[in-house]
């Protein structure tokens, strides 16, 4: 096994081997604070048994070729986390009240509250980020030919998760309750409505009514911050299983090594 | 396996597990339904149909329109105003049949493509959309861009009582300018489109 070379320490500073364990069988000893975490884990781990999933999800065999491109994913999550996180401290501000209250409230968030304008610009702009981001996730895996067998159902998974961060897209457009957000929503809803047979249906249950309404603003916030997240997260799981399960593709342009069976660089996969 | 004595059909085991089953599936339909029920409810909710005045008949002409600022949903502000055009009926342009209900002629200001205002331009006598470009000649029907009918209508009558015109609920027209109940923007009703946009549940009964 090919070993890293030592940097050039002084003597003095580099580690010393271990000791053999004493031959009366005795167990080392360690610190006091290292020692409290090796119990808590411990305790922990003895009714759970959660070390060796998490083992299993964390310590993985990666193909050899992988590079930055297979961070977009892991990207799309932290700005899923992004929005989910800035989107809890908003609703503390946020009130869904059609007649001025929203629009009120936003301004006050902008305004008044301490980071505010931050919090509310993360949000804001981590929506636009997201998306771009999940696209180019989605390109990746479409010219990498990331999604052939086994791969089809996290695709599926994929475009469904596409799907509905589109709908948290529309729902949120209209929570500023701006002119912009009441008549982008008008277009949308009327854009729904074309579908021949359920699309007037469709909108009907999206206004809660026949005209944009009184509950249209809550109904939107309603799908927007419990419904899509909630069932987001989930498919978020799913996703992430699939993926450990099956272990990440390499890139089609890798040949596989004769040397070896498998795509995994010889190196990595003995580590 | 059989039964426990002679004759049984269904063993204890299974008996158990279908009352099991039954029952956790009762328990999630209980607040399932209910749930369900609440969230679709307001598209069976019939609109009430209503008349508000808009001006005394004398304000209004057959050469031009005027704009009213009317409300279609009461109770949340500015949210629920919209925009109609009015001006009295001019037998020379207007050819559909005439009835108590279109003695003034008043146009919805929401454009049949997607819903965005539409403006009225004397100059032009054209009705123009700024979102798409929809353009609607003085009557209101497409003369050009993207929209797929002529601009909604409302019946209007004039009150015995105080003399006043009055705006009832929106109706939508296709190209004949025959009347149909309102359907959203972007959905054809000339010929099969009627069919492929069934009227909403929650559509208003006009008074007799």
């Amino acid at each position: 096994m090919p070993r890293i070379p030592q940097p050039p320490l002084p003597k003095v500073l580099q580690p010393k081997p271990k000791k053999p364990a004493e031959p009366n069988g005795q167990v080392q000893q360690y610190p006091a604070p290292l020692d409290a975490g090796i119990s808590v884990v411990d305790w922990l781990d003895e009714r759970t048994a959660l070390s060796p999933g998490l083992r299993w999800l964390m310590w993985r065999k990666v193909p050899r070729g992988v590079n930055w491109a297979y961070t977009l994913g892991s990207a799309t999550l932290f700005a899923f986390l992004n929005q989910a996180v800035t989107g809890v401290f908003l609703a503390m501000y946020y009130r869904p009240d059609v007649a001025g209250g929203a629009y009120e409230s936003v301004r006050n968030i902008n305004d008044n509250v301490f980071l505010g304008q931050l919090v509310h610009a993360m949000h804001k702009w981590g929506a636009s980020v997201m998306i771009i981001l999940i696209f180019l996730h989605m390109g990746r895996v479409f010219f990498y030919g990331a999604y052939k067998y086994p791969r089809e159902l996290t695709w599926v998974i994929g475009v469904v998760l596409l799907i509905l961060t589109l709908a948290m897209g529309f729902t949120g457009y209209l929570l500023p309750f701006d002119q912009r957000s009441y008549w982008a929503t008008v277009v949308g809803v009327n854009i729904n409505a074309g579908g021949p047979f359920i699309g007037p249906f469709l909108s009907d249950f999206l206004l809660g009514g026949a005209d944009f309404g009184a509950t249209t603003l809550s109904r939107f916030y309603a799908i927007h911050m419990l419904l899509i997240p909630g069932a987001m997260a989930a498919l978020i799981g799913g996703h992430l299983y699939l993926v450990t399960k099956l272990g990440i593709s390499a890139p089609p342009y890798i040949k596989a090594d004769p040397n070896h069976d498998g795509d995994h660089a010889p190196d990595e996969a003995e580590v | 396996m059989p039964g426990a004595f002679e004759g049984e059909t269904v063993t204890r085991r299974r008996m158990m597990n279908l009352v099991a089953n039954g029952a956790g599936a009762v328990a999630v339909a209980a607040f399932t339904l209910p749930a369900l029920g609440f969230a679709l409810a307001p598209i069976f909710k019939r609109q009430q149909w209503t008349w508000q005045p808009v001006g005394h008949p004398s304000d209004f002409t057959e050469a031009n329109y005027v704009t009213k600022v009317i409300n279609i949903t009461p109770g949340i502000g500015e949210a629920g105003n919209s925009v109609a055009y009015i001006r009295k009926r001019d037998p020379a342009i207007d050819k559909e049949p005439e009835d108590q209900w279109n003695h003034f002629v008043a146009l919805s200001d929401r454009c049949m493509h997607l819903g965005c205002p539409v403006r009225y331009v004397q100059a032009a006598e054209r009705f123009i959309c700024p979102c798409h470009g929809g353009v609607y000649d003085f009557r209101g029907m497409v003369a050009g861009g993207p929209p797929v009918r002529p601009l909604d209508r409302f019946y209007t009558r004039v009150n015995e009582n105080t003399g006043l015109v009055e705006l009832g609920a929106r109706y939508s027209v296709n190209n004949e300018l025959q009347r149909f109940s309102p359907r959203f923007p972007g959905e054809p009703i000339d010929g099969i489109g009627q069919f492929l946009y069934p009227a909403q549940f929650d559509t208003g009964k006009p008074p007799h």
